[in-house]
Order: structure tokens, then sequence, then C-alpha cells
């Protein structure tokens, strides 16, 4: 069932894949690549039973962390270009 | 009991591949960004926390099934956050295309 | 903002509650020194950075029962949803009807706000585009998964949990 469970996140990779490489927009890659980590989070659980070392688990959380924390990052530089003076362009929208 | 616990997992295991491969093909698919978005709604979702179920049920009540939950609550956590940037972010740039909507265009086809 | 004592001492017992739980050493009182130390040490740095969440805590949530009838209801929809949108995806019979929607939350806290949004986001097929003042913008997949939302069943739980406990 570990196999099976891999074969369908390396095929959600696969199509995560074709899809950052197609997008038209920059949003559909970032999603993409978004989705691609969730994708490796998963693997890195799986493969940690696969081969019977669930230490894996660990490298997993934190790669979940890094995965949101990357992708607020590139948008935030695709929006400003640059990651360290936000303050210096007044917000236009601004909620949250 | 084991068989059972091992059934469910092995079923949890399945629907999570299986739905993993559908978000796949939904982002491959579906016509505009905006709809796409939805379809990685699925991956992030239900893909993952069944896989993730399927992982814990196998791992049984041990620190192992502490992390696995703790994956998924941090993914269930980060993930909206991150589509909401993401949907945020692509409405608010005047170059990228508007979304598509119902009323402007006739039934599309998925 | 730098947060009072007691937001200190919570920040060190949270972080010193997961460094137990995800190392998993018990009983090994060298290491859960060197835990206990590590704890003290970001407290510090979070106090000393002002990154200590000046928040209330306990939220001005009822994180009591309601919370937990909140979960399962919110994963049923989660579920449910899912199955929705898979079948689009995979009947090409099956139409979608993108819609752009202005919703009007009932919850009064910015707390309350964030979690109904997060919820919508969390169920496929809808996701939260815009949340500003008091209006939420909604882009749902279907015509009908907008609808669900007008009828305000989420909005209503999620006021529930809002109630000030204090």
């Amino acid at each position: 069932m570990f196999a099976a469970a891999t074969l369908g996140i390396l095929v959600c990779m696969l199509l995560a894949m074709a899809r950052a490489l197609l997008g038209p927009t920059v949003y559909d890659r970032i999603m993409a690549v978004n989705a691609f980590g969730t994708n490796t989070v998963l693997i890195i659980a799986v493969l940690g039973f696969l081969t019977g070392r669930p230490d894996f688990n660990d490298i997993a959380l934190v790669y979940a962390l890094i995965n949101f924390v990357g992708t607020i990052a590139v948008l935030k530089f695709i929006r400003y270009g640059d990651l360290g003076w936000p303050r210096n362009i007044p917000d236009e929208s601004d909620d949250l | 009991m084991t068989w059972l616990i091992d059934g469910l997992s092995g079923l949890a295991l399945l629907g999570g591949m299986f739905f993993m491969i559908v978000g796949g093909i939904g982002m491959l698919r579906l016509p505009d960004f905006y709809t796409r978005l939805h379809a990685a709604g699925i991956i992030d979702t239900l893909g993952a926390g069944l896989i993730l179920l399927g992982l814990m049920l196998q791992a049984g009540w041990t620190l192992i099934s502490v992390k696995l939950l703790l994956i998924l609550l941090f993914l269930w956590f980060t993930s909206p956050t991150a589509t909401h940037a993401l949907v945020r972010a692509a409405l608010s740039d005047p170059e990228n295309p508007q979304p598509l909507l119902y009323e402007e265009t006739p039934p599309s086809k998925p | 903002m730098k947060g009072t004592l007691s937001h200190v001492i919570s920040l060190g017992l949270f972080c010193l509650g997961l460094w137990l739980l995800l190392s998993g050493f018990f009983d090994n009182t060298f290491l859960l020194s060197l835990g206990v130390l590590s704890c003290i040490l970001v407290t510090w740095v979070a106090w000393r950075v002002e990154a200590i969440d000046p928040e209330e805590h306990p939220p001005h949530l009822q994180l009591g029962p309601q919370i937990l009838l909140y979960w399962p209801w919110l994963l049923k929809q989660v579920v449910l949803s899912n199955i929705d949108v898979t079948r689009r995806i995979l009947d090409p019979k099956l139409p979608i009807s993108p819609t752009l929607i202005q919703l009007k939350p009932s919850q009064h806290s910015d707390l309350g706000r964030v979690i109904y949004a997060n919820s919508i986001t969390l169920t496929p097929g809808t996701v939260t585009a815009s949340l500003s003042g008091d209006s939420l913008m909604v882009h749902a997949l279907t015509r009908s998964g907008a609808e669900d939302l007008q009828k305000g069943d989420m909005d209503r739980w999620v006021t529930v949990l809002e109630r000030e406990t204090s």
C-alpha cells in the first residue's frame, strides 16, 4: 500500500511539474510549485515508512514549514521586487 | 484487530493516491488559474489528509503518529493561507488575466 | 510590540511542550536540560526582537465544546466538497461555473474572520480572494458552491465560536 501511495504522489508530482512548465502565468507556476512542495512533504513521510525509518518525519515536518514560508517569500518577491523593504511601498489594499 | 487496522490504512492510502492523481489531473485540465486553485486544494486537503491518516494508522499510538498529526495540522493551517496569498496577489496584478466567470462565458467544458 | 510577562511565559512553555513532543526524550537529564536551555534561548531571542505575539491569550474564543463540534463539521464539509470537485474534474458532462461573490461575515473579531476565511479556503471549490474591512470576496468553482456559502451555515458556526467566554 505504501508503494501505491508513493505512486500516486509521484504521478501528482509529474502533473504538477507539467503545470509548472506549461503555466501561462507566473501564479500558475507558483501554485504548481506549492503543490509540488506538499507532495514532497508527503513523499518524505511515506518513504520513511517504506524503508522502515520513520525518523524521516522530522524532515517532513520541517519541509512543510519551509514550503509555506518559501511560497510566501516568492509571492512577496514578485509583488515588491525585494524581500527586505516592504515599508517603502505604500500598501494599497490592506487587510490582513 | 491488526487486519482491520491494516485494511483501513490501506484504504486510506489508496484514497489518498486517488485524490492526489485527481488533483493533478484537475491542475492540468481546468481552464484558468483561479479554477486550478481548487484542484490544488484537493491535493492539500484530502490527498494529504488521507495519506497521512493511512500512515498514522500504521504507526499506532506512538510519537510518530503525533508527528504525522503535527504535519497534517501544519499543512491544513498553512495551505489556506498560502492559497489566499496567491489568489490575492494574482487578483491585484493588473497584468494577470481576470478570472473567467460564468456570466461572461458560455458554460465551458471543465 | 513587547508582550507582557505572561505572554513570555506561555511562549516558553509552548516551546518546551513542542520540544518534548518532537524529541521524545523524557528520561535523559542531560538532553532535557539542553532542551530547557534552548527553549529559554528561543524565548529570550523572541523577546529581544519583539516578536512575541501580543494577542490575548486565551483568545476570545470558546475553545471548549463548540470548537470540538466545529472541527468534525468542517471535516465533513471538506470531504463533501472534495467529492464534488473530484466529480467535476473527472466527468466532462458536469459543467463548472466559476463565480465571484461578496459575502458579509458576521464575526466581530479579527480572529473570527480569519477562521472563517481560512475555513472557506480549506474547503476545495471555494477560495477567499480578499478579506478587507467587513466584506469577503470569494471565488467559487461552481454556482452552487457559492450559493451554499451565501446560505451562511459556516458563517453562523464561526460566529458561535467567537462568542466571548470571559
